[in-house]
């Protein structure tokens, strides 16, 4: 129970169903944060659903793991120029796993969460990651690394259900946590100073070369370690031209590549650390979401081994920064088939005849 | 029978969180809760009867703890008892020109970590090491003392009589010594919170400046503390306002916490020595008996701790889990201190004393009490190692 309203009315719905409920609110990140996750009030508004609910409330504290999970990796791969989605490594090693373990250890059958995404048997009798029921809050994405034994003990009560039933359900329940608004952030990270103060307490920043994809240099800029794919402004050009965004980055020699909107486009994707639903990986046709929001894609998928795939957009898109996860689903977009690591392999401009 | 514990079917161990109040506190406090509800500060005569009571209280507890009644100050609780003596004391000094800074060890109470953290970085706090029980390390604090003294600052010491977590009492007596011997001008406070129950308070008493109690530690009810400050030495007060307590602490006085304190005071001084044998037993059959689990420490010896207070450290578990499911067998105990948000913070004192993290994470505090009885000693014996050999069982290899 994070204290949002999805959580508090997956527990009231596990508790309607009749299962003795115990809610767990994670305490994650032990420092300076205002973005208001794992603060005083989430928890305060998760133990007084709880309360209401009449069922017990506890709080985990994860920090340590939290720190050594999440926070530390997304730091240090922020210096070797690779940008790893948080909210996901969290669930992969924290939510769906530390605290799984939690509640296996303490004699717990499930956990439920408020994930926006469905568990749905298939004619093989396996369980799938679906979409949720609100293609909108759809949250399939970030809980996609699900499989196995880990699908068969938890559970998303709110899955098929939209936010707006779930607020409905939540004021006709009359919990406080109605009409809260969705988090957005990354947790840890401050909105004051953000990303750039954040990462600048923890890895040194190096200033770099700007080139062009002909290799001239067209600028400078102050921090190659906050340079993302795709980015538009702050990149130190020295004259303003056409539209020039950032098409790749080498934190080793300290260059940021620059080009047009065309150069960021690509078919090919190369994937890594590759999770199949199904334990096996299979070459077909898929679609592809790389962003929590983001349209899915349709693709060809070709298995390199058992972690890596090679991705081929039908369309050209916009280059995914490397560390971001990539998650396939069927060809109905339907469900979950896989999910993966963009990997940094495919660097400017040595592929870009390849890939372009 | 009132007491809630004991009809929950709750096996309480957890006495240095709060203890259960004491019937003659209870009974103490009813009039004033009801009849006698008139200000102790007006002139009339409902006021005088409630005026006679804050009297009569504080000449009691200035017998238990070895006073003048004039030096006894009613407050609102250990906290604020911490608060008043370490700002009190600097901002006094500072106040007069001179220069001030806090010391304390920092296996303190966050009631004096903090305060004297809060100082530090306006150069007026320094936190100091402890010994391998968690007691204030003696010679690292002799240096600093003599070094305050040698710059012309005032050393405002604060050390703990007996530590809230792991039991361990500070010979207060040798720790006087070091500070007067260092600083003829210092000031020392003591944090005499969890020693009400199992020490007697006048050597403490005299050993100090200002001493700070809590009411609901030895039976009394919460939010009500008292204060001992030492004729002749000189604090700020924390609160100001209407002048009550000699200006040492402002505010209409709970007269009904006030009568409870006295009488859980009283109590508790004349049952301390018999309490303290009965309840050093039960610990004793306690700790073998957790000890006997395997794999699990008493985290400081008994003869250099309270009676009340079993610490240990238990290998291969973390006790947050152990925690929920002593809870759920009806046991309640505690492990580290708790943060706002109510998980389980690090303990800061296995910290400075060296225990590793690691350990740490293993570590449980059952506290025993007025209340403690041979069966619940028992009863706790079983539930932590059923509760211990199945979160071992559940341990990845």
């Amino acid at each position: 129970m994070s204290g949002g309203v999805d959580s508090s009315v997956a527990a009231a719905l596990m508790q309607r169903e009749g299962h003795h409920v115990v809610g767990v609110t994670m305490r994650l990140w032990g420092g300076e944060s205002d973005t208001g996750c794992c603060s005083v009030s989430d928890v305060d508004d998760a133990r007084r659903v709880a309360q209401q609910l009449d069922i017990d409330h506890l709080v985990f504290n994860f920090s340590d793991d939290f720190q050594e999970k999440v926070v530390d990796p997304y730091v240090h791969a922020h210096a070797t120029g690779v940008t790893p989605n948080p909210c996901i490594e969290c669930n992969r090693s924290l939510k769906f796993s530390r605290l799984t373990e939690r509640a296996d250890t303490l004699g717990f059958d499930a956990v439920a969460t408020g994930h926006h995404a469905r568990l749905v048997r298939n004619t093989n009798g396996e369980t799938r990651v679906h979409r949720g029921g609100d293609a909108a809050k759809d949250q399939s994405y970030v809980v996609h690394m699900l499989t196995g034994r880990e699908l068969e003990r938890t559970l998303f009560p709110v899955g098929d259900m939209t936010k707006a039933e779930v607020r409905a359900l939540a004021a006709e329940l009359g919990l406080r946590t109605a009409t809260k608004p969705d988090s957005q952030d990354v947790c840890f990270i401050p909105t004051t100073g953000g990303r750039e103060t954040f990462l600048g307490k923890r890895i040194p920043f190096h200033s770099g070369r700007v080139i062009d994809t002909e290799g001239h240099d067209v600028g400078r800029v102050d921090a190659v370690e906050l340079v993302t794919i795709g980015q538009r402004r702050g990149i130190g050009l020295y004259k303003t031209e056409a539209k020039r965004f950032v098409v790749d980055i080498d934190t080793t020699s300290r260059t940021v590549v620059v080009g047009t909107e065309s150069d960021l486009r690509r078919t090919g994707l190369a994937l890594h650390s590759m999770v199949w639903a199904g334990g096996s990986p299979e070459s077909g046709r898929y679609r592809v979401q790389c962003s929590a929001h983001g349209a899915s894609l349709p693709c060809a998928v070709e298995v390199i081994d058992g972690d890596r795939v090679q991705v081929t957009l039908d369309q050209p898109h916009r280059r995914v920064a490397p560390g971001q996860s990539a998650v396939l689903y069927d060809e109905s977009d339907a469900y979950v088939v896989a999910g993966g690591l963009v990997s940094a392999a495919s660097a400017w401009p040595a592929s870009v005849g390849a890939t372009a | 029978m009132s007491v809630g514990v004991i009809d929950r079917g709750l096996i309480y161990l957890d006495h240095a969180a709060t203890t259960p109040m004491r019937p003659e506190a209870i009974e103490a406090m009813q009039p004033f809760l009801a009849d006698v509800y008139a200000n102790p500060s007006g002139s009339h005569r409902f006021a005088r009867d409630a005026r006679r009571a804050i009297d009569e209280a504080r000449d009691a507890v200035a017998a238990v703890i070895g006073c003048k009644p004039g030096e006894v100050i009613f407050n609102g609780g250990g906290t604020e008892g911490d608060n008043t003596a370490i700002f009190g004391a600097v901002r006094r000094i500072q106040a007069t020109g001179g220069a001030a800074t806090a010391v304390c060890s920092a296996a303190e109470h966050h009631a004096v970590l903090h305060c004297v953290e809060h100082l530090a970085p306006r150069g007026a706090g320094i936190v100091v090491g402890t010994d391998d029980g968690g007691c204030i390390a003696t010679d690292e604090l002799a240096d600093v003392v003599r070094r305050l003294a040698a710059e012309g600052t005032v050393p405002v010491v604060s050390v703990m009589a007996v530590n809230n977590e792991v039991g361990s009492i500070t010979p207060l007596d040798e720790v006087a010594r070091v500070v007067r011997a260092g600083a003829s001008n210092a000031i020392l406070h003591t944090d005499a919170v969890q020693a009400a129950c199992w020490l007697d308070l006048a050597p403490l008493t005299a050993s100090v400046d200002v001493l700070s109690l809590s009411s609901h530690k030895f039976g009394g009810p919460k939010g009500c503390g008292v204060m001992f400050q030492r004729a002749g030495v000189e604090i700020e007060p924390l609160i100001f306002g209407g002048g009550q307590e000699r200006d040492r602490r402002s505010g209409t006085h709970n007269v009904a916490g006030i009568v409870a304190t006295a009488a859980a005071l009283l109590a508790t001084a004349a049952e301390r020595a018999t309490e303290s044998a009965r309840i050093a037993e039960l610990r004793s059959e306690l700790v073998s008996g957790l000890l006997a689990i395997g794999g699990v420490s008493a985290t400081v010896p008994a003869d250099r701790s309270v009676p009340g207070i079993a610490h240990l450290c238990i290998e291969g578990i973390e006790n947050e889990a152990l925690l929920f499911l002593l809870d759920e067998a009806g046991l309640c105990a505690s492990a580290a201190s708790a943060c706002a948000s109510g998980a389980m913070e690090p303990s800061h004192v296995l910290a400075a004393m060296g225990v590793p993290r690691e350990l740490a994470r293993g570590a449980l505090r059952l506290s025993l009490g007025h209340t403690t009885r041979r069966s619940d000693v028992t009863s706790a014996v079983g539930i932590v190692g059923a509760a211990v050999a199945r979160l071992r069982s559940h341990t990845r290899a």
